[in-house]
Protein backbone atom coordinates (compact mmCIF):
# COMPACT_ATOMS: atom_id res chain seq x y z
CA UNK A 1 0.00 0.00 0.00
CA UNK A 2 2.49 2.52 1.11
CA UNK A 3 4.78 1.03 -1.62
CA UNK A 4 2.52 1.85 -3.91
CA UNK A 5 1.78 4.76 -2.87
CA UNK A 6 5.56 6.19 -3.21
CA UNK A 7 5.70 4.56 -6.72
CA UNK A 8 3.21 7.03 -7.37
CA UNK A 9 4.51 9.85 -6.27
CA UNK A 10 7.56 8.58 -7.92
CA UNK A 11 6.13 8.31 -11.54
CA UNK A 12 4.51 11.36 -11.14
CA UNK A 13 7.80 13.58 -10.41
CA UNK A 14 9.38 11.76 -13.28
CA UNK A 15 7.05 12.70 -15.43
CA UNK A 16 6.90 16.11 -14.11
CA UNK A 17 10.57 16.67 -14.78
CA UNK A 18 10.45 14.81 -18.10
CA UNK A 19 7.77 17.61 -19.33
CA UNK A 20 9.73 20.58 -17.63
CA UNK A 21 13.37 19.06 -19.47
CA UNK A 22 10.84 18.92 -22.80
CA UNK A 23 9.61 22.30 -22.57
CA UNK A 24 12.60 23.83 -21.67
CA UNK A 25 14.32 22.11 -24.58
CA UNK A 26 11.64 23.18 -26.99
CA UNK A 27 11.57 27.06 -25.69
CA UNK A 28 15.66 26.88 -26.39
CA UNK A 29 15.42 25.12 -29.55
CA UNK A 30 12.60 27.93 -30.48
CA UNK A 31 15.01 31.12 -29.40
CA UNK A 32 17.82 29.15 -31.14
CA UNK A 33 15.83 29.33 -34.39
CA UNK A 34 14.36 32.71 -34.17
CA UNK A 35 17.87 34.08 -35.53
CA UNK A 36 18.35 31.26 -38.11
CA UNK A 37 17.43 33.11 -41.67
CA UNK A 38 15.65 32.51 -43.55
CA UNK A 39 12.99 34.55 -42.54
CA UNK A 40 9.51 34.53 -43.34
CA UNK A 41 7.56 36.75 -42.54
CA UNK A 42 4.20 35.52 -44.06
CA UNK A 43 4.00 32.52 -42.21
CA UNK A 44 4.32 35.80 -38.30
CA UNK A 45 1.71 37.89 -40.03
CA UNK A 46 -0.98 34.33 -40.81
CA UNK A 47 -0.74 33.51 -36.96
CA UNK A 48 -0.66 36.78 -35.78
CA UNK A 49 -4.07 37.08 -38.00
CA UNK A 50 -5.47 33.96 -36.55
CA UNK A 51 -4.33 34.96 -32.96
CA UNK A 52 -5.05 38.57 -33.01
CA UNK A 53 -7.69 39.67 -35.27
CA UNK A 54 -9.64 36.24 -35.32
CA UNK A 55 -9.95 36.93 -31.51
CA UNK A 56 -11.22 40.26 -31.07
CA UNK A 57 -15.04 39.58 -31.53
CA UNK A 58 -14.80 37.03 -27.93
CA UNK A 59 -11.99 39.20 -26.39
CA UNK A 60 -14.20 42.35 -27.27
CA UNK A 61 -17.23 40.49 -25.57
CA UNK A 62 -15.86 39.07 -22.51
CA UNK A 63 -14.08 42.54 -22.16
CA UNK A 64 -16.88 44.38 -21.80
CA UNK A 65 -18.75 42.10 -19.56
CA UNK A 66 -16.16 41.98 -17.45
CA UNK A 67 -16.42 45.34 -16.92
CA UNK A 68 -20.42 45.64 -16.63
CA UNK A 69 -20.19 42.93 -13.89
CA UNK A 70 -16.88 44.59 -11.76
CA UNK A 71 -19.06 47.61 -12.46
CA UNK A 72 -21.87 46.75 -10.75
CA UNK A 73 -20.20 44.45 -8.14
CA UNK A 74 -18.25 47.29 -6.94
CA UNK A 75 -21.16 49.23 -6.66
CA UNK A 76 -22.59 47.03 -4.66
CA UNK A 77 -20.37 48.40 -2.01
CA UNK A 78 -19.68 51.87 -3.15
CA UNK A 79 -22.81 52.57 -2.25
CA UNK A 80 -22.89 51.70 1.30
CA UNK A 81 -20.26 53.43 1.86
CA UNK A 82 -21.62 56.45 -0.20
CA UNK A 83 -18.63 56.49 -2.65
CA UNK A 84 -19.96 55.87 -5.74
CA UNK A 85 -17.31 57.95 -7.67
CA UNK A 86 -14.71 55.21 -6.59
CA UNK A 87 -15.83 53.15 -8.75
CA UNK A 88 -13.75 54.10 -11.91
CA UNK A 89 -11.04 54.17 -9.92
CA UNK A 90 -11.56 50.06 -8.80
CA UNK A 91 -13.09 49.29 -12.21
CA UNK A 92 -9.89 51.05 -13.58
CA UNK A 93 -7.32 49.38 -11.78
CA UNK A 94 -8.27 46.11 -11.37
CA UNK A 95 -8.74 45.38 -15.44
CA UNK A 96 -5.79 47.24 -16.19
CA UNK A 97 -3.76 45.44 -13.60
CA UNK A 98 -5.17 42.02 -13.40
CA UNK A 99 -8.47 41.08 -15.17
CA UNK A 100 -7.90 42.78 -18.38
CA UNK A 101 -4.42 40.47 -18.62
CA UNK A 102 -5.32 36.95 -17.34
CA UNK A 103 -8.97 37.10 -18.66
CA UNK A 104 -7.49 37.70 -22.11
CA UNK A 105 -4.84 35.07 -21.57
CA UNK A 106 -7.02 32.63 -20.49
CA UNK A 107 -9.53 33.26 -23.25
CA UNK A 108 -6.70 33.05 -26.00
CA UNK A 109 -5.04 29.98 -24.02
CA UNK A 110 -8.43 28.10 -24.52
CA UNK A 111 -9.17 29.93 -27.92
CA UNK A 112 -5.79 29.41 -29.71
CA UNK A 113 -3.65 27.07 -27.51
CA UNK A 114 -6.10 24.55 -27.71
CA UNK A 115 -5.90 24.93 -31.73
CA UNK A 116 -2.22 24.74 -31.97
CA UNK A 117 -2.09 21.61 -29.98
CA UNK A 118 -4.70 19.53 -32.24
CA UNK A 119 -3.07 21.48 -35.29
CA UNK A 120 0.38 20.02 -34.43
CA UNK A 121 -1.11 17.09 -32.94
CA UNK A 122 -3.11 16.11 -36.10
CA UNK A 123 0.39 16.98 -38.00
CA UNK A 124 2.10 14.75 -36.06
CA UNK A 125 -0.35 11.38 -36.35
CA UNK A 126 -0.27 11.76 -39.94
CA UNK A 127 3.38 11.57 -40.68
CA UNK A 128 3.37 15.77 -41.43
CA UNK A 129 5.84 17.03 -38.80
CA UNK A 130 7.88 13.59 -40.65
CA UNK A 131 7.51 14.80 -43.90
CA UNK A 132 8.68 18.33 -42.78
CA UNK A 133 12.08 16.84 -41.84
CA UNK A 134 12.22 14.26 -44.63
CA UNK A 135 11.70 18.21 -47.11
CA UNK A 136 14.99 19.17 -45.17
CA UNK A 137 12.59 22.15 -43.16
CA UNK A 138 12.96 22.16 -39.19
CA UNK A 139 9.44 21.71 -37.57
CA UNK A 140 10.21 24.12 -35.03
CA UNK A 141 11.67 27.00 -36.99
CA UNK A 142 8.48 26.33 -39.21
CA UNK A 143 5.67 25.83 -37.17
CA UNK A 144 6.68 27.07 -33.28
CA UNK A 145 8.30 29.93 -34.17
CA UNK A 146 5.84 31.89 -36.18
CA UNK A 147 3.27 31.20 -33.29
CA UNK A 148 5.10 31.91 -30.43
CA UNK A 149 6.58 35.25 -31.80
CA UNK A 150 2.84 36.08 -33.25
CA UNK A 151 1.21 35.19 -29.36
CA UNK A 152 3.89 36.83 -27.15
CA UNK A 153 2.99 40.04 -29.71
CA UNK A 154 -0.29 39.92 -30.19
CA UNK A 155 -1.41 39.34 -26.84
CA UNK A 156 -0.22 42.38 -25.20
CA UNK A 157 -2.27 44.52 -27.84
CA UNK A 158 -5.35 42.07 -27.51
CA UNK A 159 -5.13 43.20 -23.27
CA UNK A 160 -4.71 46.70 -24.06
CA UNK A 161 -8.01 46.61 -25.65
CA UNK A 162 -9.59 44.28 -23.53
CA UNK A 163 -8.65 47.02 -20.74
CA UNK A 164 -10.27 49.60 -23.42
CA UNK A 165 -13.55 47.70 -23.50
CA UNK A 166 -13.94 46.94 -19.82
CA UNK A 167 -13.48 50.87 -18.85
CA UNK A 168 -16.20 50.94 -21.31
CA UNK A 169 -18.36 48.79 -19.61
CA UNK A 170 -17.80 50.57 -16.61
CA UNK A 171 -18.48 53.31 -18.55
CA UNK A 172 -21.87 52.18 -19.42
CA UNK A 173 -23.08 50.96 -15.89
CA UNK A 174 -21.80 54.38 -13.87
CA UNK A 175 -23.15 57.11 -16.62
CA UNK A 176 -26.34 54.85 -17.72
CA UNK A 177 -27.62 53.67 -14.50
CA UNK A 178 -25.89 55.22 -11.69
CA UNK A 179 -26.23 58.72 -12.57
CA UNK A 180 -22.73 59.68 -12.78
CA UNK A 181 -21.17 62.15 -15.10
CA UNK A 182 -19.25 61.39 -18.07
CA UNK A 183 -16.53 63.57 -17.78
CA UNK A 184 -16.13 62.61 -13.78
CA UNK A 185 -15.73 58.77 -14.86
CA UNK A 186 -13.29 59.12 -17.32
CA UNK A 187 -11.55 61.78 -15.53
CA UNK A 188 -11.63 59.55 -12.37
CA UNK A 189 -10.75 56.60 -14.72
CA UNK A 190 -7.31 58.35 -16.05
CA UNK A 191 -6.19 59.83 -12.82
CA UNK A 192 -5.94 56.28 -11.51
CA UNK A 193 -4.21 54.83 -13.79
CA UNK A 194 -0.14 55.03 -13.28
CA UNK A 195 1.90 54.05 -16.14
CA UNK A 196 3.46 51.54 -14.35
CA UNK A 197 -0.05 50.18 -14.04
CA UNK A 198 -0.48 49.88 -17.63
CA UNK A 199 3.06 48.33 -18.24
CA UNK A 200 2.93 45.75 -15.28
CA UNK A 201 -0.46 44.78 -16.83
CA UNK A 202 1.21 44.26 -20.68
CA UNK A 203 4.83 43.09 -19.60
CA UNK A 204 3.35 39.63 -17.71
CA UNK A 205 1.22 38.82 -20.97
CA UNK A 206 4.17 38.97 -23.11
CA UNK A 207 5.46 35.56 -21.30
CA UNK A 208 1.32 34.38 -20.74
CA UNK A 209 1.42 34.44 -24.72
CA UNK A 210 5.03 32.39 -24.86
CA UNK A 211 3.35 30.01 -22.50
CA UNK A 212 0.09 29.22 -24.41
CA UNK A 213 2.43 29.06 -27.27
CA UNK A 214 5.08 26.69 -26.10
CA UNK A 215 2.52 24.18 -23.90
CA UNK A 216 0.19 24.08 -27.05
CA UNK A 217 3.72 23.49 -29.53
CA UNK A 218 4.75 20.71 -26.85
CA UNK A 219 1.49 18.73 -26.24
CA UNK A 220 0.78 18.62 -29.81
CA UNK A 221 4.63 17.11 -30.96
CA UNK A 222 4.18 14.55 -28.40
CA UNK A 223 0.61 13.11 -29.44
CA UNK A 224 0.68 9.74 -29.30
CA UNK A 225 -2.21 7.30 -30.53
CA UNK A 226 -4.60 8.60 -33.34
CA UNK A 227 -7.53 10.85 -32.52
CA UNK A 228 -8.14 9.95 -29.11
CA UNK A 229 -3.96 10.88 -28.45
CA UNK A 230 -5.39 14.44 -29.95
CA UNK A 231 -8.26 15.11 -28.07
CA UNK A 232 -6.44 14.19 -24.33
CA UNK A 233 -3.17 16.31 -25.52
CA UNK A 234 -5.39 19.32 -26.06
CA UNK A 235 -7.29 18.57 -23.06
CA UNK A 236 -3.95 18.62 -21.25
CA UNK A 237 -2.12 21.68 -23.22
CA UNK A 238 -5.39 23.86 -21.76
CA UNK A 239 -5.07 22.42 -18.40
CA UNK A 240 -1.36 23.41 -18.00
CA UNK A 241 -1.57 26.27 -19.29
CA UNK A 242 -4.02 27.68 -17.32
CA UNK A 243 -2.19 26.43 -14.21
CA UNK A 244 1.00 28.36 -15.40
CA UNK A 245 -0.62 31.64 -16.53
CA UNK A 246 -2.14 31.59 -12.77
CA UNK A 247 1.13 30.71 -11.32
CA UNK A 248 2.92 33.11 -13.16
CA UNK A 249 0.73 35.50 -12.88
CA UNK A 250 1.06 35.36 -8.91
CA UNK A 251 4.54 35.55 -9.36
CA UNK A 252 4.74 38.90 -11.47
CA UNK A 253 2.11 40.05 -8.84
CA UNK A 254 4.64 39.39 -6.11
CA UNK A 255 7.31 40.61 -8.50
CA UNK A 256 6.35 43.85 -8.92
CA UNK A 257 4.77 45.06 -5.65
CA UNK A 258 7.98 44.91 -4.54
CA UNK A 259 9.64 45.96 -8.04
CA UNK A 260 7.36 49.37 -8.17
CA UNK A 261 5.98 49.64 -4.67
CA UNK B 1 24.68 3.11 -53.53
CA UNK B 2 23.06 2.68 -50.57
CA UNK B 3 24.47 0.09 -48.09
CA UNK B 4 23.30 -0.78 -44.49
CA UNK B 5 25.22 -2.77 -42.30
CA UNK B 6 24.19 -4.75 -38.78
CA UNK B 7 21.52 -1.82 -38.04
CA UNK B 8 19.53 -2.29 -35.01
CA UNK B 9 16.87 -0.71 -33.27
CA UNK B 10 14.81 -1.40 -30.44
CA UNK B 11 11.47 0.54 -28.99
CA UNK B 12 10.81 0.01 -25.24
CA UNK B 13 12.96 -3.35 -26.05
CA UNK B 14 11.17 -4.86 -28.58
CA UNK B 15 13.86 -5.30 -31.04
CA UNK B 16 12.53 -4.03 -34.36
CA UNK B 17 15.57 -4.09 -36.41
CA UNK B 18 18.00 -7.10 -35.72
CA UNK B 19 21.05 -6.96 -37.39
CA UNK B 20 19.88 -5.66 -41.16
CA UNK B 21 22.43 -5.69 -43.55
CA UNK B 22 21.20 -4.58 -46.77
CA UNK B 23 23.45 -3.41 -50.21
CA UNK B 24 21.26 -1.29 -52.98
CA UNK B 25 22.57 -0.58 -56.31
CA UNK B 26 22.91 3.14 -57.44
CA UNK B 27 20.03 3.37 -60.13
CA UNK B 28 18.44 0.19 -59.29
CA UNK B 29 14.87 -0.65 -57.32
CA UNK B 30 14.77 -2.94 -54.37
CA UNK B 31 11.26 -3.64 -52.98
CA UNK B 32 11.16 -4.47 -49.08
CA UNK B 33 8.63 -7.33 -48.34
CA UNK B 34 7.35 -7.95 -45.19
CA UNK B 35 4.26 -8.46 -42.69
CA UNK B 36 2.87 -5.58 -41.62
CA UNK B 37 4.60 -4.30 -38.39
CA UNK B 38 7.44 -6.28 -38.98
CA UNK B 39 9.96 -3.05 -39.35
CA UNK B 40 9.84 -2.32 -42.71
CA UNK B 41 9.07 1.33 -42.25
CA UNK B 42 11.28 1.68 -39.09
CA UNK B 43 13.87 0.82 -41.92
CA UNK B 44 12.89 3.32 -44.73
CA UNK B 45 13.21 5.79 -41.31
CA UNK B 46 16.71 5.14 -40.75
CA UNK B 47 17.41 5.88 -44.29
CA UNK B 48 16.33 9.37 -44.28
CA UNK B 49 17.50 10.08 -40.42
CA UNK B 50 14.12 10.59 -39.04
CA UNK B 51 14.83 7.29 -36.41
CA UNK B 52 18.89 7.19 -35.61
CA UNK B 53 19.99 3.55 -35.08
CA UNK B 54 20.31 1.85 -31.53
CA UNK B 55 23.47 0.89 -33.15
CA UNK B 56 24.88 -0.04 -37.01
CA UNK B 57 25.68 2.06 -40.12
CA UNK B 58 24.47 3.56 -43.14
CA UNK B 59 26.35 4.17 -46.27
CA UNK B 60 24.59 6.66 -49.15
CA UNK B 61 27.54 6.81 -51.92
CA UNK B 62 30.13 5.36 -49.63
CA UNK B 63 29.73 8.47 -46.62
CA UNK B 64 28.46 7.50 -43.80
CA UNK B 65 25.40 8.93 -42.66
CA UNK B 66 24.54 7.89 -39.35
CA UNK B 67 25.94 10.51 -37.14
CA UNK B 68 25.62 13.18 -39.26
CA UNK B 69 24.71 16.65 -37.61
CA UNK B 70 21.12 18.26 -38.96
CA UNK B 71 22.84 20.66 -41.34
CA UNK B 72 24.41 18.03 -43.19
CA UNK B 73 20.94 16.12 -42.95
CA UNK B 74 18.99 18.56 -44.08
CA UNK B 75 21.59 18.79 -47.38
CA UNK B 76 21.55 15.14 -47.74
CA UNK B 77 17.16 14.82 -47.43
CA UNK B 78 16.88 17.86 -50.81
CA UNK B 79 19.23 14.50 -52.56
CA UNK B 80 16.45 11.79 -51.03
CA UNK B 81 12.12 11.82 -51.59
CA UNK B 82 10.13 9.80 -49.38
CA UNK B 83 6.26 8.65 -49.97
CA UNK B 84 4.45 8.52 -46.93
CA UNK B 85 2.19 5.94 -46.40
CA UNK B 86 -1.02 8.03 -45.88
CA UNK B 87 0.67 10.66 -48.49
CA UNK B 88 1.35 13.07 -45.32
CA UNK B 89 -0.03 16.34 -47.39
CA UNK B 90 0.22 19.24 -45.46
CA UNK B 91 -3.48 19.94 -44.69
CA UNK B 92 -3.48 23.58 -44.30
CA UNK B 93 -1.42 24.39 -47.95
CA UNK B 94 -2.90 23.87 -51.35
CA UNK B 95 -1.51 21.02 -53.47
CA UNK B 96 0.61 23.41 -55.70
CA UNK B 97 2.11 24.22 -52.30
CA UNK B 98 2.84 20.82 -51.68
CA UNK B 99 4.22 19.70 -54.50
CA UNK B 100 6.41 22.72 -54.55
CA UNK B 101 7.08 22.84 -50.76
CA UNK B 102 10.91 21.87 -50.63
CA UNK B 103 11.74 24.03 -53.51
CA UNK B 104 9.64 27.15 -52.02
CA UNK B 105 11.63 26.48 -48.65
CA UNK B 106 15.30 26.37 -49.74
CA UNK B 107 15.56 27.52 -53.75
CA UNK B 108 15.00 31.16 -54.50
CA UNK B 109 12.02 30.72 -57.30
CA UNK B 110 9.77 32.67 -59.12
CA UNK B 111 5.78 31.62 -58.75
CA UNK B 112 6.03 31.20 -62.24
CA UNK B 113 9.05 28.90 -61.94
CA UNK B 114 6.96 27.05 -59.00
CA UNK B 115 4.24 26.78 -60.81
CA UNK B 116 5.86 25.46 -63.88
CA UNK B 117 7.66 22.87 -61.61
CA UNK B 118 4.53 22.12 -59.95
CA UNK B 119 3.11 20.94 -63.52
CA UNK B 120 6.01 19.41 -64.51
CA UNK B 121 5.72 17.28 -61.60
CA UNK B 122 2.13 16.58 -61.36
CA UNK B 123 1.98 15.41 -65.08
CA UNK B 124 4.33 12.81 -64.23
CA UNK B 125 2.10 10.98 -61.70
CA UNK B 126 -0.70 11.70 -64.68
CA UNK B 127 -2.57 14.59 -62.39
CA UNK B 128 -3.18 18.16 -63.78
CA UNK B 129 -5.20 21.11 -63.05
CA UNK B 130 -5.21 20.66 -59.17
CA UNK B 131 -2.75 23.15 -58.30
CA UNK B 132 -5.31 25.00 -56.20
CA UNK B 133 -7.17 22.47 -54.54
CA UNK B 134 -6.62 21.52 -50.99
CA UNK B 135 -5.38 18.17 -50.03
CA UNK B 136 -9.20 16.83 -48.40
CA UNK B 137 -10.67 17.29 -51.67
CA UNK B 138 -8.81 14.56 -53.19
CA UNK B 139 -9.03 10.84 -52.81
CA UNK B 140 -7.14 8.61 -51.78
CA UNK B 141 -5.28 7.48 -54.92
CA UNK B 142 -4.94 11.27 -55.55
CA UNK B 143 -3.52 11.78 -52.60
CA UNK B 144 -1.06 9.10 -53.07
CA UNK B 145 0.23 10.43 -56.48
CA UNK B 146 0.54 13.93 -55.08
CA UNK B 147 2.76 12.81 -52.26
CA UNK B 148 4.82 11.03 -55.18
CA UNK B 149 4.56 14.13 -57.05
CA UNK B 150 5.75 16.28 -53.68
CA UNK B 151 8.73 13.57 -53.25
CA UNK B 152 9.93 13.66 -57.28
CA UNK B 153 9.92 17.77 -57.46
CA UNK B 154 13.14 18.22 -55.95
CA UNK B 155 14.58 15.97 -58.31
CA UNK B 156 16.00 14.08 -55.88
CA UNK B 157 18.77 10.59 -56.49
CA UNK B 158 16.76 8.34 -54.08
CA UNK B 159 12.81 8.22 -53.25
CA UNK B 160 11.68 6.03 -50.60
CA UNK B 161 8.41 4.64 -51.06
CA UNK B 162 5.83 3.47 -48.16
CA UNK B 163 3.86 0.92 -49.57
CA UNK B 164 2.79 3.26 -52.38
CA UNK B 165 0.24 0.79 -53.55
CA UNK B 166 -2.02 0.15 -50.36
CA UNK B 167 -5.47 1.13 -50.46
CA UNK B 168 -5.44 2.06 -53.37
CA UNK B 169 -7.66 0.31 -56.81
CA UNK B 170 -6.00 -2.01 -58.83
CA UNK B 171 -6.26 0.09 -62.06
CA UNK B 172 -4.29 3.22 -60.13
CA UNK B 173 -2.14 1.06 -57.97
CA UNK B 174 -0.77 -0.18 -61.29
CA UNK B 175 -0.37 3.39 -62.48
CA UNK B 176 1.83 3.81 -59.63
CA UNK B 177 4.12 0.70 -60.52
CA UNK B 178 4.35 2.15 -64.27
CA UNK B 179 5.28 5.27 -62.46
CA UNK B 180 7.97 4.28 -60.01
CA UNK B 181 9.43 1.93 -63.27
CA UNK B 182 9.41 5.14 -65.32
CA UNK B 183 11.04 7.10 -62.69
CA UNK B 184 13.24 4.30 -62.61
CA UNK B 185 14.41 4.12 -66.78
CA UNK B 186 14.11 7.53 -67.35
CA UNK B 187 15.36 9.76 -64.21
CA UNK B 188 17.64 6.61 -63.05
CA UNK B 189 16.87 7.26 -59.39
CA UNK B 190 17.49 4.88 -56.98
CA UNK B 191 14.52 3.25 -55.41
CA UNK B 192 13.73 1.73 -51.99
CA UNK B 193 10.16 0.21 -52.02
CA UNK B 194 8.24 -1.14 -48.78
CA UNK B 195 5.24 -3.18 -49.55
CA UNK B 196 3.20 -6.22 -49.19
CA UNK B 197 1.49 -6.42 -52.85
CA UNK B 198 3.08 -9.22 -54.33
CA UNK B 199 2.36 -8.16 -58.02
CA UNK B 200 3.84 -4.91 -57.50
CA UNK B 201 6.87 -5.90 -55.84
CA UNK B 202 7.09 -8.59 -59.08
CA UNK B 203 6.58 -5.52 -61.22
CA UNK B 204 9.32 -3.13 -60.20
CA UNK B 205 11.70 -4.92 -58.49
CA UNK B 206 15.28 -5.42 -59.66
CA UNK B 207 16.05 -7.12 -56.33
CA UNK B 208 13.21 -8.20 -53.55
CA UNK B 209 14.39 -8.66 -50.14
CA UNK B 210 11.94 -9.84 -47.40
CA UNK B 211 12.17 -8.63 -43.50
CA UNK B 212 10.69 -10.92 -41.08
CA UNK B 213 11.46 -10.80 -37.39
CA UNK B 214 13.81 -8.26 -37.34
CA UNK B 215 16.35 -10.00 -40.16
CA UNK B 216 16.42 -9.96 -44.05
CA UNK B 217 15.81 -13.98 -44.48
CA UNK B 218 16.08 -13.62 -48.53
CA UNK B 219 16.89 -11.53 -51.04
CA UNK B 220 17.32 -11.90 -54.45
CA UNK B 221 16.26 -11.32 -58.25
CA UNK B 222 12.12 -11.39 -58.17
CA UNK B 223 12.58 -14.77 -59.75
CA UNK B 224 15.01 -16.09 -57.43
CA UNK B 225 12.36 -14.81 -54.49
CA UNK B 226 9.22 -16.30 -56.71
CA UNK B 227 10.78 -20.28 -56.95
CA UNK B 228 11.93 -19.68 -53.36
CA UNK B 229 12.23 -23.21 -51.43
CA UNK B 230 12.46 -20.87 -48.17
CA UNK B 231 9.37 -22.13 -45.98
CA UNK B 232 8.50 -18.38 -44.58
CA UNK B 233 9.06 -16.85 -47.73
CA UNK B 234 7.25 -19.31 -49.53
CA UNK B 235 4.07 -18.73 -47.55
CA UNK B 236 4.65 -14.94 -47.59
CA UNK B 237 4.22 -14.39 -51.30
CA UNK B 238 1.79 -17.18 -52.03
CA UNK B 239 -0.41 -15.53 -48.90
CA UNK B 240 -1.01 -18.83 -47.37
CA UNK B 241 -3.11 -18.69 -44.00
CA UNK B 242 -1.03 -21.87 -42.70
CA UNK B 243 2.75 -21.83 -42.69
CA UNK B 244 5.70 -21.34 -40.22
CA UNK B 245 4.79 -17.69 -39.66
CA UNK B 246 1.58 -18.30 -38.39
CA UNK B 247 2.78 -20.93 -36.21
CA UNK B 248 5.41 -18.92 -34.80
CA UNK B 249 2.85 -15.92 -34.18
CA UNK B 250 0.95 -18.68 -32.26
CA UNK B 251 3.88 -20.08 -30.00
CA UNK B 252 4.38 -16.22 -29.17
CA UNK B 253 1.35 -15.70 -27.60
Amino acid sequence: MLNNLFIGIGKKTFALLYFLGGLSNLVFHSFYWLFVPPFKKERFFEQAKKTGVDSLPIVSLIGLFIGVILAFQTAYLMQRLGSEIYIASIVALSLVRELGPVITSLVVAGRVGAAITAEIGSMQVTEQIDALETLATNPIKYLVVPRFLALSLMLPILTLYADLIGILGGYLVCVYKLGISSSLYLSITFDALLYKDLFTGLLKTVFFGMIIAFVGCYEGFNVEGGAEGVGRATMRSVVITFILIIAADSFFAALFYFIFP
Amino acid sequence: MLEIINLNKSFNEHKVLDNVNLKIERGSTCVIIGRSGCGKSVLLKHIVGLLKPDSGKIFIDSKDVTNLDEKEWDKLRMRIGLVFQGGALFDSLTVGENVTFGLMEHQRMSSKELLERAEEALSLVGLCGIENLMPSELSGGMKKRVALARAICTKPEIILYDEPTTGVDPITADGINELIKTLHDKLKVTSVVVTHDMKSAYKIADKIAMLYQGKIIAEGKPENIQNTQHPVVHQFINGLAKGPITEALECFK
